[in-house]
C-alpha cells in the first residue's frame, strides 16, 4: 500500500554532504505494525519523514497505492498527505499554543468539508476525542495545550491526525518524552486504531523494549547509519537477531530485572567510535565495529538487505551466508 | 558511619499559583561507597531533592526544613547550614554533581582544558601543573585519551564522549559523593552501555558514594545496592535492589514495574498507571497516590501513610495495604 | 468585545502598561474628543503676544496672541492621525509580505528580500526630506504613506526570520500535513504566535513616524497649516520664539506634548509583553 523503493536522502552540511537515508525498501501493507529502531544519526526520522511525504527523496521512489507520489501534483498529492500522518515526539511543540483544543481539531474538519458548522463540528470532535481515550470530552475542548499534561497533549495530536481519516500513522518517537507510567496506554491506543480503523502504524523509537512490545504482532526493522540492517518479526528479531549490530544492541540494553541485567552477556565491539555520516566506512557501514569481520568482504562490498529463512531479513554477508547455508537442503 | 544523612528535607518554590511542594520531607542514608537510586518520573520532585542536596536550587526556590548532613571524615556537617564559603569549599571535594543538563551546557567557545583549569582554580586548586596531572589521569581513567579531549571544543566530543569528561570533571577533587542526574538519558543504547559499566567501573575502583536520580528502573537494577521510589516529593518505598524489584510493596512501584516493558523473558503483560501525577500547588488528601492507586480504601483518602518496615527492617513501603499489594505481587512478578 | 476588555486589564497589571495606557488613553482623548468640548480659538489678538502662563492662558500665549493650550489640544490629532496611519501601512506591508517570503521561499522571497534591502539601505531622513520637497504632500494620507513607504522593510525581515523560525515548528508542520492551505498557515498558524512582536513593532512604528513627521514639519517640508504639534515647534522656531524667555512655554509645550506621547506609547509596548503570553490564557 505505502512503499519506499531505494530511497536515499542527502543532506549538504557546511561540513559536507551527509547520507541520511541510503538505498532503503520498505514496504507496508494496510494495517501492518511496524517500529523503526536504530540510535542516533542511524536515519529513522529522516525514513519516518520520507514516508510521511514531508521531504522529498534525492533518489528513489515513494509509491502510495502503486503509484509514484511526488511525480502527481494537486488533488493526488493532497489526498497522499492526508492518507499518511506523522505524531511527533515532543508533547510540547506538538501543539500551537495559542490555539485551544478545539481551533486545532477542527481546523482540518472544516477544511475537509467532514464538518458544517460549530455543533456538527463539535460533534465530531468528541467521538475524535472519545477514541483517543480524552474523557470527558467537553471539559477539554477549550483548553489551551498549556493547561493539558504531556500524554493528553499526545492524545490530542493523535486526534488530530485521525482527523483526516489517514490510512498510514508514522509515530515518530511519539512515546519517548511521555512518563514512562502511561506509555503503555498510548501504545495501546495506537495498536488499537489498527485494530479498529485498519491503520498501519510505523513506530519509531531507539527504545528496544518498546519497540518489542509494539511490534508483537509485527516487524522491527533496525537501522543504522542511514540503511536497514534488519527487518523481522519482533519476537525472532528479540530471540535471535541475525545481524552482529542487532545482537550487540539486545546486549546492551538494561533491563528492569538485577538478577537478568547483571548477568547479561554483552556483544563485544572491535570499536567503541561511531562514525560520522560525513565520511562512511567502505563496504559494510558497520564492518570497523563488527565481530565478524572479514577483510576483503566487508570492507569492500556493501551488503544488501537480503531474504533469510523464516520471513526476515538482513544485510550482513556473514549472516546471509551462514544462515542460508544451514537452511539449504544437504 | 553514614557519609550523608538527609532528614525531613522539604523544598518549595514560588509560581504564579501558589507555592510549589517539590520535596514534601524526604529522609535518607547513603553509606560510604554505597550506590542508591532515586526513582521517579516527572513531578516526583527527584532533581528539585538533587540540586536541593548541594544547595544549587533555583533562585525561586525555598527549603522550608529539614537537614541534610555530612561526614567529611572529621564530623557530621549540615549542609543547608553553611555559610557561602564553606559550601564553596564542600562542593566538588566532597560532593560533586553530574546534571542531566550539561551535555548541552558547556560552553562551546571554551576548550575542554580551560574547563578542567576553571573548576580547579574554583574549588582551590592553584597550580596549573596539579590540575593538568589530575585532568589526564581522570580522563585516562574514564577511557579517554587527555591530549585529544584536552585540545578540544565541546562540539567536538560526543555525547558518551561528554558525559565522560562531566564525570571526570566531577572526580576532580576526589569527592566522596557523586550525584548525577539522569546520567544516560540523552545518551544511545551502546553510548548508555558504556557509561553504566564505567560508573560501575570507577565506584569500584575509586570507592566513592553515588546517589543518582533516573526515571529508568533498569539504570536502577543495573548499578544500585539500594533504590528509593519517590511519588509527589515523597519517598514511597526504599529497599535492596533485590527486594524492590523482587518483593516491591508499594502500590506505585507495583506500577512502575507493570508498565515497564521488558526485552528478555516473555512478553508479559503490561499496564498503565491511570491518572497523572499530583498537583503539587494542592497534593491531594491523605495518601498523595490514592487517586491512581488500585488498592485504595476510604482511609487512605484520610491518612497520609509513614514509611513503615515491612518484610526486614531495611525495607520500608509508605502504605497502610502493604500486605495486600505482598499478597497479590507474590503471584505475580518474577 | 470581552477580549479588548481582558486584554486592556492585562496590560493594566504593570505599572509600565498602566502609565501607557493612562498616556496614551489620556492623549486620544486629548487630541479627538477635547476639541469636540472646546472650539478653536484662532482669533488674533496684538494685545497679548507672548504672554507668560497664566489662569487664562495655562501655557501663555504665541508669537499672534492665541492661547497655546488650546493649540496643544488640536495639535494632536494631525500627529496622531498620521503616526496610527503610517504604522497601519507598513506593519500591513511587512506582515503580509515578510511571512510570505518566508513561507514560500524560493524567487519570491529572493525578489521581497532583494526589494527589501534596497529600502533599507536608503538614508530615510534624506529621502524623505527629497520626496517631501519635490512633492509637498499636504494631506494626512499621502504624509503617512510616505512615511510608511520607507519604514516596512526593517519589520519586514524581522518578520520573515521569525516566520522563518515558527515554519519548523511541529504544529505548523503538522498543519502543512493535514493540508490546511498556506492562508490558514500563515494566518492561523505563525501570526497569532507572532501577534506580541506585531503589536511591540507597531507601536515602535508609530513612535518613528512622530519623530519622522514633525522632522519634516520643521524643516518647513510639509505644508500642512493649522493646529499641529509639529507647526507650532516650525512656527516658534522661524518667528524667534526660542530667542526670548518670554515665549519660552510656547516652544516648550509642543515638546512636552511629543515627548510625553512617545513615552505613553513605549509605556504601553513594555506593558503588552505578557498580555500574549499563551500560559496566562485559561479556558
Amino acid at each position: 500500500m505505502i512503499e519506499l523503493d531505494r530511497v536515499t536522502r542527502t543532506f549538504s552540511t557546511p561540513g559536507g554532504t551527509i547520507t541520511a537515508v541510503s538505498e532503503v525498501s520498505l514496504a507496508f501493507g494496510a494495517g501492518e505494525v511496524m517500529c523503526l529502531v536504530g540510535e542516533s544519526g542511524c536515519g529513522k526520522t529522516t525514513t519516518g519523514r520520507l514516508l510521511a511525504g514531508l521531504l522529498r527523496p534525492s533518489s528513489g521512489r515513494l509509491l502510495f497505492d502503486g503509484g509514484d507520489v511526488w511525480a502527481t501534483r494537486g488533488a493526488d498529492l493532497g489526498r497522499f498527505r492526508r492518507g499518511v500522518q506523522l505524531v511527533h515526539q515532543d508533547p510540547y511543540a506538538s501543539l500551537n499554543p495559542v490555539r485551544t483544543v478545539y481551533d486545532t481539531l477542527s481546523a482540518p474538519l472544516f477544511r475537509h468539508g467532514k464538518a458544517r458548522g460549530h455543533d456538527g463540528a463539535v460533534r465530531l470532535i468528541r467521538a475524535l476525542l472519545e477514541r483517543v481515550g480524552l474523557t470527558p470530552p467537553d471539559d477539554l475542548l477549550p483548553k489551551y495545550p498549556h493547561q493539558l499534561s504531556g500524554g493528553q497533549r499526545q492524545r490530542v495530536a493523535i486526534a488530530r491526525a485521525l482527523t483526516v481519516d489517514p490510512r498510514v500513522i508514522v509515530a515518530d518517537e511519539a512515546v519517548s518524552m511521555v512518563d514512562v507510567s502511561i506509555r503503555v496506554t498510548l501504545l495501546d491506543l495506537l495498536l488499537g486504531l489498527r485494530d479498529e480503523l485498519g491503520v498501519t502504524i510505523v513506530l519509531i523509537t531507539h527504545d528496544l523494549a518498546v519497540a518489542r512490545y509494539f511490534a508483537r504482532h509485527g516487524r522491527i526493522g533496525v537501522m543504522y547509519l542511514g540503511r536497514v540492517v534488519e527487518l523481522a518479526p519482533a519476537e525472532r528479531l528479540v530471540a535471535d537477531p541475525a545481524h552482529p549490530y542487532t545482537a550487540a544492541l539486545i546486549g546492551a540494553v538494561p533491563e528492569a530485572d538485577p538478577a537478568v541485567t547483571r548477568a547479561k552477556r554483552r556483544v563485544p565491539l572491535r570499536g567503541t567510535e561511531i562514525p560520522s555520516l560525513l565520511a562512511l566506512p567502505p563496504g559494510c557501514a558497520f564492518h570497523p565495529r563488527c565481530p565478524l569481520f572479514e577483510a576483503g568482504l566487508c570492507d569492500v562490498l556493501v551488503p544488501a538487505v537480503l531474504p533469510i529463512p523464516s520471513e526476515r531479513e538482513v544485510a550482513c554477508h556473514v549472516a546471509v551466508r551462514e544462515r542460508t547455508r544451514v537452511a539449504a537442503p544437504a | 558511619m553514614t557519609l550523608l544523612s538527609v532528614r525531613d528535607l522539604a523544598i518549595e518554590y514560588a509560581s504564579r499559583r501558589g507555592a510549589v511542594q517539590a520535596v514534601r520531607g524526604v529522609s535518607f542514608d547513603v553509606a560510604p561507597g554505597e550506590i542508591v537510586a532515586i526513582i521517579g518520573e516527572s513531578g516526583s520532585g527527584k532533581t528539585s531533592l538533587a540540586v536541593g542536596l548541594i544547595r544549587l536550587t533555583p533562585r525561586n526556590a525555598r527549603t522550608t526544613r529539614g537537614e541534610v548532613l555530612f561526614d567529611d571524615g572529621i564530623a557530621p556537617r549540615d549542609v543547608l547550614e553553611m555559610d557561602r564559603e564553606t559550601l564553596r569549599r564542600f562542593r566538588w571535594r566532597h560532593a560533586a554533581m553530574v546534571f542531566q543538563s550539561a551535555l548541552s551546557s558547556f560552553n562551546p567557545v571554551i576548550d575542554i582544558w580551560s574547563q578542567f583549569l576553571d573548576t580547579g582554580r574554583a574549588h582551590g586548586m592553584s597550580d596549573p601543573r596539579a590540575v593538568r596531572e589530575r585532568a589526564s589521569e581522570l580522563l585516562r581513567v574514564v577511557h579517554l585519551d587527555p591530549d585529544r579531549v584536552l585540545r578540544a571544543y565541546p562540539h567536538m566530543l560526543s555525547g558518551g564522549m561528554k558525559q565522560r569528561v562531566l564525570i571526570a570533571l566531577a572526580l576532580l577533587l576526589g569527592p566522596r559523593l557523586l550525584i548525577l542526574d539522569e546520567p544516560t538519558t540523552a545518551l544511545d543504547i551502546l553510548t548508555q552501555r558504556q557509561i553504566i559499566d564505567l560508573l560501575r567501573e570507577l565506584r569500584d575502583r575509586l570507592g566513592f558514594a553515588m546517589v543518582f536520580i533516573s526515571h529508568d528502573l533498569s539504570l536502577a537494577a543495573e548499578l544500585a545496592d539500594r533504590v528509593l521510589t519517590m511519588y509527589a516529593g515523597r519517598i514511597v518505598e526504599e529497599a535492596s535492589v533485590s527486594d524492590l524489584f523482587y518483593r516491591p510493596r508499594h502500590p506505585y512501584t507495583v506500577g512502575l514495574m507493570r508498565a515497564v516493558p521488558r526485552l528478555s523473558g516473555e512478553p508479559g503483560a503490561l499496564a498503565s498507571i491511570p491518572g497523572s501525577p499530583p498537583d503539587l500547588v494542592r497534593p491531594p488528601s491523605g495518601c498523595a497516590y490514592h487517586p491512581r492507586c488500585p488498592f485504595a480504601i476510604d482511609r487512605c483518602r484520610a491518612v497520609d501513610p509513614a514509611l513503615v518496615a515491612v518484610d526486614t527492617p531495611a525495607h520500608t513501603a509508605a502504605c497502610i495495604r502493604w500486605d495486600a499489594v505482598a499478597a497479590e505481587v507474590g503471584a505475580r512478578i518474577a | 468585545m470581552s477580549g479588548i476588555a481582558t486584554t486592556l486589564r492585562a496590560i493594566a497589571r504593570t505599572p509600565a502598561g498602566l502609565l501607557g495606557l493612562v498616556g496614551v488613553g489620556g492623549f486620544i482623548a486629548l487630541a479627538y474628543l477635547v476639541p469636540l468640548i472646546v472650539p478653536l480659538q484662532n482669533a488674533v489678538d496684538v494685545a497679548n503676544l507672548y504672554r507668560p502662563p497664566s489662569f487664562a492662558h495655562p501655557f501663555g500665549t504665541d508669537f499672534q496672541g492665541r492661547d497655546v493650550l488650546n493649540q496643544i489640544v488640536y495639535g494632536g490629532r494631525d500627529i496622531l492621525n498620521i503616526a496610527f496611519l503610517a504604522a497601519f501601512f507598513s506593519t500591513a506591508i511587512a506582515v503580509a509580505f515578510g511571512s510570505l517570503a518566508a513561507t514560500v521561499g524560493g524567487r519570491a522571497d529572493a525578489a521581497i528580500l532583494a526589494v527589501a534591502d534596497v529600502v533599507l539601505t536608503v538614508p530615510h531622513l534624506i529621502v524623505l526630506i527629497v520626496v517631501a520637497a519635490i512633492f509637498r504632500p499636504d494631506g494626512v494620507l499621502f504624509i503617512a504613506l510616505l512615511l510608511a513607504s520607507l519604514q516596512w522593510a526593517g519589520l519586514l525581515r524581522q518578520i520573515r526570520a521569525q516566520t522563518l523560525s515558527l515554519k519548523e515548528r511541529e504544529y505548523v508542520e503538522a498543519a502543512r500535513a493535514l493540508d490546511l492551505g498556506l492562508f490558514h498557515v500563515i494566518f492561523r498558524e505563525m501570526l497569532p504566535n507572532m501577534a506580541s512582536y506585531v503589536a511591540i513593532h507597531f507601536i515602535f512604528a508609530m513612535t518613528a513616524a512622530v519623530y519622522a513627521q514633525v522632522g519634516l514639519i520643521v524643516l518647513g517640508l510639509v505644508p500642512l497649516s493649522g493646529a499641529n504639534w509639529g507647526v507650532m515647534l516650525y512656527l516658534a522656531q522661524s518667528q524667534g520664539a526660542i530667542y526670548f524667555s518670554d515665549s519660552f512655554w510656547y516652544v516648550l509645550s509642543p515638546i512636552l506634548a511629543i515627548v510625553l506621547f512617545q513615552l505613553s506609547l513605549v509605556a504601553l509596548a513594555s506593558g503588552l509583553e505578557d498580555v500574549f503570553n499563551p500560559r496566562l490564557r485559561t479556558a
